[in-house]
């Protein structure tokens, strides 16, 4: 193990953590969302657009990326979050407001951003299969820990969350809302406004989690997101709906995917790349017992009045 | 002085029933009123209106002489109102303290300050003398100090009005003794207690005034002093109602059921015999082994050892579909966790388990008419409100569900009918219907064992009754010999007098 793999591991481990973190709060407070994919490609289109929009821009027409000031894929970081809560609150009006199905949602929320990504690239960058390449975002630390402050953001999610969750009035709120909603509403805790500050905050960390995607490679790739969002809704499941549980899933699968590389060209290649899969999946079949969901996840909650 | 509560000509509608029309209910400060009704009278509704959890469609609701505008939860607390519902409100996975505090929660900054919560509900426990652990979870206490924890979140939020659902409906005979030790105090100190109740002994010995509701109207308002059981019933139901219902002695046949050395969980090898056209019970402290007696002989878990015969076959180690198959019917203990489906149609709640037979399905596909057509009968022999079979279980009320657990499971004509609690939470005029079509059950041939917490139940039905205390049978006693002391008696463990 050097530290280069460990901090590969972590890299590919980074964009998981923060949809995976998305996913408890969110299904801690019964609502299901697989909208996880979609928000994080459209917020790693909106951080590589918005950063490309402020690239000052050459006599010839060209953008100078590296003439751009520092500041400059800061503002698409913003744009990234915004983008996330955005798109999650669009599946809090659909679930919480209007009451439907929250998986129809999720997966009608993924299939346009695929839809809308593709079609806003064309715009921008003329070209609905890749953008342009855009500034960097810096990276800080040390020898081979040097990460994109969003993926350093990754890190601080895990242990942020779980202060969020389980020791704020907030996280008491939102996992009553979670289990009984009725309970709750009896109380003066309005389980709609609980919901609706979750998926937002869902959003937010999903997004961000886009954001590192985008960031890595400095560009928005179509689909780029290759269902990473599904993968951190496995890991939400996996982990028992904690957020420790999680990142301890999405790090295996991290694992197991730099792991696979060395492998490649000894087995069969689609074998390689199904093994992160696999072994996750035996792991945590062999080793996490049976979980038991928030009692009332994705059931709307509609109030008697 | 105004009047503590204060409800005039409440209207409420749902989407397929009418659930109170002009009620009027006055409620003095410092009283224990008691409020009796049929199933489906309007009561739960009236009361869900007065702590904010619906708004009325018509009428002024007063509280402490201060009009409501603002039908919501959190004004109905703020005005004074605390409510423990009948299906409890409460988080399983949280703990206590966290349940008592929701909503109002102690904070340091934005973090939630446990330890002020679980010294805060310490020191209401003790101060109202209902001492309970903040910290053990919900899920892992029993009924009655789930309740107590319910009682507690109330008046933590300083509640003047008092307001309980059926709160005797699950409780022991001795945790309703405290319970309405409780009351008192809570009446001592200026507190207004509104309770519903379907047991008339205790609206009678707890409350000092009442009012009965029928079909979502008020019957009218009495001092208890001037009302009778008998007067109570007669007021809801509106004809006398038979409280002792006469009873032909029993001719019992060959055993149907045949359980010996059963052990399971608290259960510790019981054996006994239950014969064709008779009614064996089932006394004792709730928790001595009752449950898993149920469990096991309705093939929800597997015994431990011994065995336990239903027409000849050895089932004890059997799944439900087994046991139904021999003969069963089953009305479990708690009707909303094993008894329906909440979000099915009464009508499909109606042959649940029965749905492969021919008559309710060709080649898989339910056959509507016919299902719709019994339900229909059995609506209508039950007396099951609102009469629409196409109405969700889950919207019906208390009473009304367990009447369409019992409809099903007699109309399965068994051969062995295991009866937990058949009357929890019904009406006095339904608990009589029920009654009679147990005794007919057993005029038929049925044999009937008959498991109830009630021990007036148990006197009125049972042939022969059997005592558990700790998993096993203290004593049997012949129907006609028991007394309500004698068998107290062995409950709690003394010899047999
Ligand atoms: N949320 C709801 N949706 C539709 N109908 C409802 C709803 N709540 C209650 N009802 C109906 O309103 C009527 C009154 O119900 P309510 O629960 O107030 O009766 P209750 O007097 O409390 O009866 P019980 O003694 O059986 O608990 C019933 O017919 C019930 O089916
Ligand atoms: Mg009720």
């Amino acid at each position: 193990m050097t530290p280069e793999f460990i901090a590969g591991i972590l890299t590919v481990a980074a964009p998981l953590l923060l949809a995976a973190m998305g996913g408890v709060v969110s299904e801690r407070s019964g609502v299901v969302n697989i909208a996880l994919e979609g928000t994080m490609l459209a917020s790693a289109f909106a951080f590589t657009a918005v950063t490309h929009a402020f690239e000052p821009v050459g006599p010839d027409g060209r953008h100078l990326v590296d003439a751009a000031g520092a500041w400059v894929p800061f503002a698409g970081v913003a744009a990234g979050l915004a983008c996330g809560v955005l798109v999650s609150l669009l599946h809090a009006l659909v679930c919480i407001r209007v009451g439907a199905n929250q998986v129809v949602s999720g997966i009608a929320i993924n299939i346009l951003a695929v839809g809308a990504t593709q079609f806003a690239c064309t715009l921008v960058f003329e070209s609905s299969s890749n953008s342009a390449r855009v500034a960097s975002l810096p990276r800080w630390g040390l020898g081979a820990f040097t990460f994109t402050p969003a993926a350093w953001a990754s890190f601080v999610a895990v242990p942020v969350v779980t202060l969020l969750l389980f020791r704020t009035v907030f996280g008491l709120r939102l996992r009553a809302v979670g289990e009984n909603p009725d309970a709750a509403e009896t109380l003066g805790v309005r389980p709609g406004a609980i919901r609706t500050a979750a998926l937002a905050l869902s959003g937010a960390l999903a997004g961000l989690g886009g954001v590192v995607l985008a960031a890595d490679v400095s560009q928005f790739v179509q689909n780029m997101t290759a269902g990473r969002g599904y993968i951190a809704l496995a890991a939400v499941i996996f982990g028992k709906w904690n957020p420790w549980g999680a990142a301890a899933a999405c790090l295996l699968f991290a694992a197991a995917e730099k792991a696979q590389v060395p492998l490649q060209g000894k087995i069969p290649p689609q074998l390689a790349q199904s093994l992160p899969y696999l072994l996750t999946i035996l792991v945590l079949a062999g080793f996490v017992g049976r979980a038991r969901a928030p009692a009332a996840l994705g059931k709307p909650h509609e109030s008697s009045r | 002085m105004a009047a503590a509560v204060e409800m005039v000509g409440i209207e409420k509608r749902f989407p397929r029933v009418v659930a109170n029309v002009g009620v009027n209910l006055v409620v003095e400060e410092g009283e224990i009123h008691a409020l009796a009704g049929e199933n489906g009278a309007g009561k739960s509704t009236l009361m869900k209106i007065l702590c904010g959890l619906h708004a009325p469609d018509a009428g002024v609701v007063r509280i402490f002489g201060r009009e409501v505008t603002d039908f919501r939860p959190a004004a109905a607390i703020a005005a004074g109102i605390g409510m423990v519902h009948q299906h409890f409100m409460q988080v399983p996975t949280l703990t206590v303290a966290e349940n008592v505090v929701l909503g109002e929660e102690p904070r340091r900054g934005p973090f939630f300050d446990r330890r002020r919560a679980e010294e805060r509900v310490a020191e209401l426990g003790s101060r109202f003398g209902l001492p309970v652990d903040p910290r053990a979870r919900i899920e892992d206490l029993p009924v009655g100090l789930q309740q107590r924890v319910e009682i507690l979140k109330v008046l933590a939020r300083g509640a003047r009005v008092l307001i309980l659902d059926e709160p005797t409906a699950v409780l022991t005979p001795q945790e309703s003794e405290s319970l309405y030790a409780t009351l008192r105090s809570l009446k001592s100190q200026g507190r207004t207690v509104i309770f519903i109740s379907h047991k008339l002994r205790e609206v009678r010995a707890a409350a000092d005034r009442l009012t009965v509701l029928r079909r979502g109207r008020t019957v009218g308002t009495v001092p208890i002093g001037e009302v009778d059981e008998a007067k109570i019933a007669e007021m809801m139901i509106g004809r006398p109602v038979l409280f002792e219902i006469e009873k032909t002695p029993a001719a019992p046949a060959g055993a149907v059921l045949e359980v010996r050395d059963l052990a399971g969980g608290r259960l510790r090898g019981v054996t006994f015999d239950v014969r064709a056209g008779e009614i064996v019970g089932v006394a004792g402290v709730e928790g001595n082994g009752q449950s898993e007696l149920v469990e096991i002989l309705s093939g929800l878990r597997q015994a431990g050892s011994g065995t336990a015969r239903l027409r000849g076959r050895e089932l004890s180690r059997a799944g439900p579909a087994a046991w139904f198959e021999a003969g069963l019917g089953v009305i479990p203990e708690d009707r909303n966790l094993r008894g329906l489906i909440g979000e099915m149609s009464v009508a499909d709640n109606l042959i649940l388990g029965r749905h492969r037979q021919p008559r309710y399905s060709r080649a898989g596909i339910v056959a509507g008419a016919a299902r719709d057509a019994d339900a229909a009968g059995l609506v209508e022999r039950f007396d099951i409100r609102p009469a629409d079979p196409r109405a969700e279980a889950e919207s019906l009320s208390g009473g009304n569900r367990q009447k369409v657990v019992v409809a099903r499971e007699l109309s399965r004509v068994p051969g062995l009918l295991v009866a937990a609690h058949p009357t929890r939470g019904v009406d006095v005029g339904a608990i009589e219907f029920i009654h009679r079509s147990i005794l007919a059950e057993r005029a038929r041939g049925a044999a009937v064992l008959l498991v109830s917490s009630e021990l007036p139940e148990i006197l009125a039905l049972a042939d022969r009754i059997l005592v558990l205390c700790g998993g096993a049978i203290a004593g049997e006693v012949r129907g006609a010999e028991a007394t309500e002391r004698g068998l107290g008696v062995l409950m709690t463990g003394g010899a047999p007098a």
